[in-house]
């Protein structure tokens, strides 16, 4: 039980783990959306012992430096492309000694999209016990804003400069296409939907793996204070699609957005990555009204 | 004790699971693996052998092979993984980040060439590449020492004073695949010469520890000098395991570095690996040609055994024959001897590489070309085809 403050309109409740995940001394930046992630996995982790693999990112260095450590929990760093494969070992061992412990990575995008994703990809084949969260800030944020293949197409990079020129991968769908067990995205702005499906997740056996939208005010040049504004607006305006998939598929769609095109101009105007190449915003709706008639095929539809 | 007729690679596996089921009674076994020729048939038959209590993950890459040992490690599990070449080449990063992180995983490697152009025979560039990982290398002459040098290898690497990831390094195909008698010890004896591995440093599900995070200056030169002064104990160490080895297997273990004819030796030549043995039987017909001639087998190359080198090389002529080659200097294991007090300035022969097959007539032109020389000068490459 915990008297911190609520977050995100969060209430507590008597699963609440009493150790926060993420602790005061972190240097995470103001209205780092991976911040408020790991508050919201921590309602989700109650008293189960979990030990967490970080991948070089903003993540690893959020604890600060040794001997401190910001972190309510055991965590180990990987390498840059080993998250999955240094949780596996932690999976089997807690396996073969019969201890409970849940193993998570937390990877940012560059992590799993990019150098990652061979690792991921084949932990995820072998169907490892293992609940992989990618916080998506759509950016190497660590190294100062690169693009990753996780950049969304016109967003502003340092490598970049005049907007990226192709679209973002669609991770759930490459994750889906593995027939994961459970494979689903999770909005900073839906709380509760966040901790269930976190809390679901962590109790699954398998290979589990949760996509969060994660604003980065340094990255995406946008105010702090605007973090989980700007999640509600991707989840309104259809851009960021909050749902669930299934043994890779049943589609389940969790959020229903408006596709309104207040929602979608305010989610591009609060960012300042998108000033060098404005998105002409009609055709990115079409874009986004197509990808969700796709996504309704599915949920109808089960491949 | 069982006399078995095996691959170099076959002892390797069969002394990893015997170290493997011997921790039965602690955290376990765990494994990551990846083939590449000539190390397959290693790993093959590791996952034919059964462990209990240990799981074989059979991965994407090497890269993630070490990384999976590195967790099982971490979470207090005896590990073994298996490479050569292009996979070391590509384990590199977290070969690396065991050593930083102190873990005991034992690794077996084929010596193979590097490429493109793709080559599949013997070269030590592979693993020397690697000489700065903070593991302790070990190199092997013939399949027992590869049995032997497995199972103290996790004494050593286990040892409390040192908790260090350490290599043991045989020959493509010379060893590899060539079968050999082979003595390997009952599973009880094993029990007895490795007890469960108890490592300081897993991870606790109660101690919110982050391993591996930031690490300032003050804070990482610190453990830098401890991770050289970890190394640097190995040689006191490995005086002990020989001593338990003996006990538990009632066989000698060899020694850091292996001398041969050298009392009288006036020129001396060092090799590592399987080239000891044709440079042996060089030396025997020297010595019948009445040169006195001697020689010398490094078997420990990381920590570098530099005091036990000077004792037995000081006051020769040195040569020392490289199956190796850092492009722009010359021989690893020639630059490597150059630097230890008190010797004389030693020759570099670079042969070979490729797998060259290194015939005992060859080595004779060698220690003629030694004899003869008032100075050593630049490598000389001696093409044997
Ligand atoms: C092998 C390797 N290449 C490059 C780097 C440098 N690097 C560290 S973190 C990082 C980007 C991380 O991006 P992401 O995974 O999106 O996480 P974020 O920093 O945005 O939280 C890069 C390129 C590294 N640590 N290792
Ligand atoms: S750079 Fe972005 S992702 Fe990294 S800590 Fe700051 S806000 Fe978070």
């Amino acid at each position: 039980m915990s008297a911190e403050p609520l977050l995100s309109g969060l209430p507590h409740s008597a699963l609440d783990r009493a150790e926060p995940i993420l602790r005061a001394g972190n240097t995470n930046c103001g209205g780092c959306g991976m911040s408020v992630g790991l508050q919201l996995l921590r309602h989700a982790i109650a008293g189960r012992p979990v030990q967490i693999v970080i991948p070089a990112s903003c993540a690893i260095v959020a604890p600060g430096a040794f001997p401190f450590s910001a972190y309510g929990a055991p965590v180990i760093a990987s390498t840059f492309a080993s998250a999955a494969a240094m949780a596996t070992g932690l999976a089997h061992a807690a396996r073969l000694n019969g201890e409970a412990t849940r193993v998570i990575c937390w990877a940012g995008d560059g992590g799993t999209y990019d150098i990652g994703m061979a690792t991921l990809s084949a932990a995820a084949e072998r169907d490892e016990d293992l609940l992989y969260v990618c916080y998506d800030n759509e950016i190497y944020g660590n190294t100062g804003g690169q693009r990753s293949s996780a950049t969304p197409r016109f967003a502003a990079t340092t490598t970049t400069p005049e907007g990226k020129p192709v679209d973002k991968k669609d991770i759930i769908a490459i994750l889906a296409a593995h027939r994961v067990p459970y494979a689903a995205t999770l909005s900073l702005a839906h709380p509760e939907d966040a901790v269930r499906k976190f809390a679901f997740a962590l109790a699954e056996t398998g290979f589990r793996f949760l996509h969060l939208l994660s604003p980065c005010p340094t990255g995406w040049k946008s105010e702090s204070a605007d973090s989980v504004e700007l999640v509600r607006l991707a989840v309104r305006s259809g851009l960021f699609p909050v749902l669930e998939v299934f043994g890779g598929r049943r589609t389940v769609v969790n959020v229903e957005p408006d596709f309104s095109a207040e929602a979608l101009e305010r989610y591009l105007a609060l960012q300042g990555r998108f000033r060098k190449a404005p998105p002409d915003t009609g055709v990115l709706r079409a874009a986004v009204l197509a990808r969700w008639e796709e996504l309704r095929r599915k949920a109808r539809d089960p491949a | 004790m069982s006399e078995e007729l095996v691959s170099g690679n076959h002892a390797a596996a069969l002394a990893a699971t015997l170290a493997a089921r011997a921790n039965r009674g602690g955290r376990g076994f765990g494994s990551g693996v990846y083939p590449i020729t000539p190390q397959t048939e290693c790993v093959e038959l590791l996952c034919r052998l059964p462990i209990e209590k240990g799981h074989v993950v059979r991965v994407e890459s090497e890269h993630s092979a070490m990384a999976v040992c590195m967790g099982f490690s971490f979470a207090g599990a005896r590990t073994f993984t298996a490479s050569s070449s292009n996979g070391l080449a590509y384990m590199a990063e977290n070969v690396f980040s065991a050593g930083l992180y102190r873990l005991p995983i034992v690794m077996m490697a084929v010596n193979r060439t590097l490429g493109p152009p793709w080559n599949i025979w013997a070269e030590h560039g592979d693993t020397l590449m690697l000489r700065d990982a903070g593991w302790i290398q070990l190199y092997c002459e013939d399949n027992q020492e590869v049995a032997d040098t497995i199972l103290a290898a996790y004494r050593l690497a286990e040892d409390r004073r040192i908790l260090l990831p350490a290599l043991v390094c045989q020959d493509a195909f010379f060893l590899s695949h060539a079968m050999a008698r082979t003595s390997l010890p009952e599973q009880a004896a094993v029990d007895a010469f490795l007890p469960p591995l108890d490592l300081p440093h897993r991870l606790l599900p109660d101690v919110p520890r982050t391993i591996g995070g930031l690490d300032w200056p003050r804070e990482n030169e610190v453990h830098r000098r401890e991770l050289h002064e970890a190394l640097a104990r190995v040689e006191e160490v490995y005086g002990e395991v020989q001593a338990a080895f003996a006990k538990s297997f009632g066989r000698a273990l060899a020694d850091p570095i292996v001398p041969y004819r050298l009392d009288d030796a006036e020129i001396v030549l060092v090799s590592m690996g399987t080239t000891a043995a044709t440079v042996r039987a060089a030396v025997d017909e020297a010595r019948s040609r009445g040169i006195r001639a001697g020689a010398l087998r490094v078997r420990l190359f990381r920590p570098f055994p530099e005091r036990r080198l000077a004792a037995a090389l000081a006051g020769r002529k040195i040569g020392v024959l490289d199956r190796d080659l850092c492009p722009g200097l010359g021989g690893i294991l020639w630059a490597e001897l150059r630097g230890v007090p008190g010797i004389s300035p030693a020759q570099g022969y670079v042969a070979g590489l490729g797998g060259g097959d290194i015939r005992p007539e060859h080595v004779a032109g060698i220690l003629d070309d030694l004899r003869a020389r008032s100075k050593a000068t630049e490598p000389v490459f001696v093409e044997v085809g």
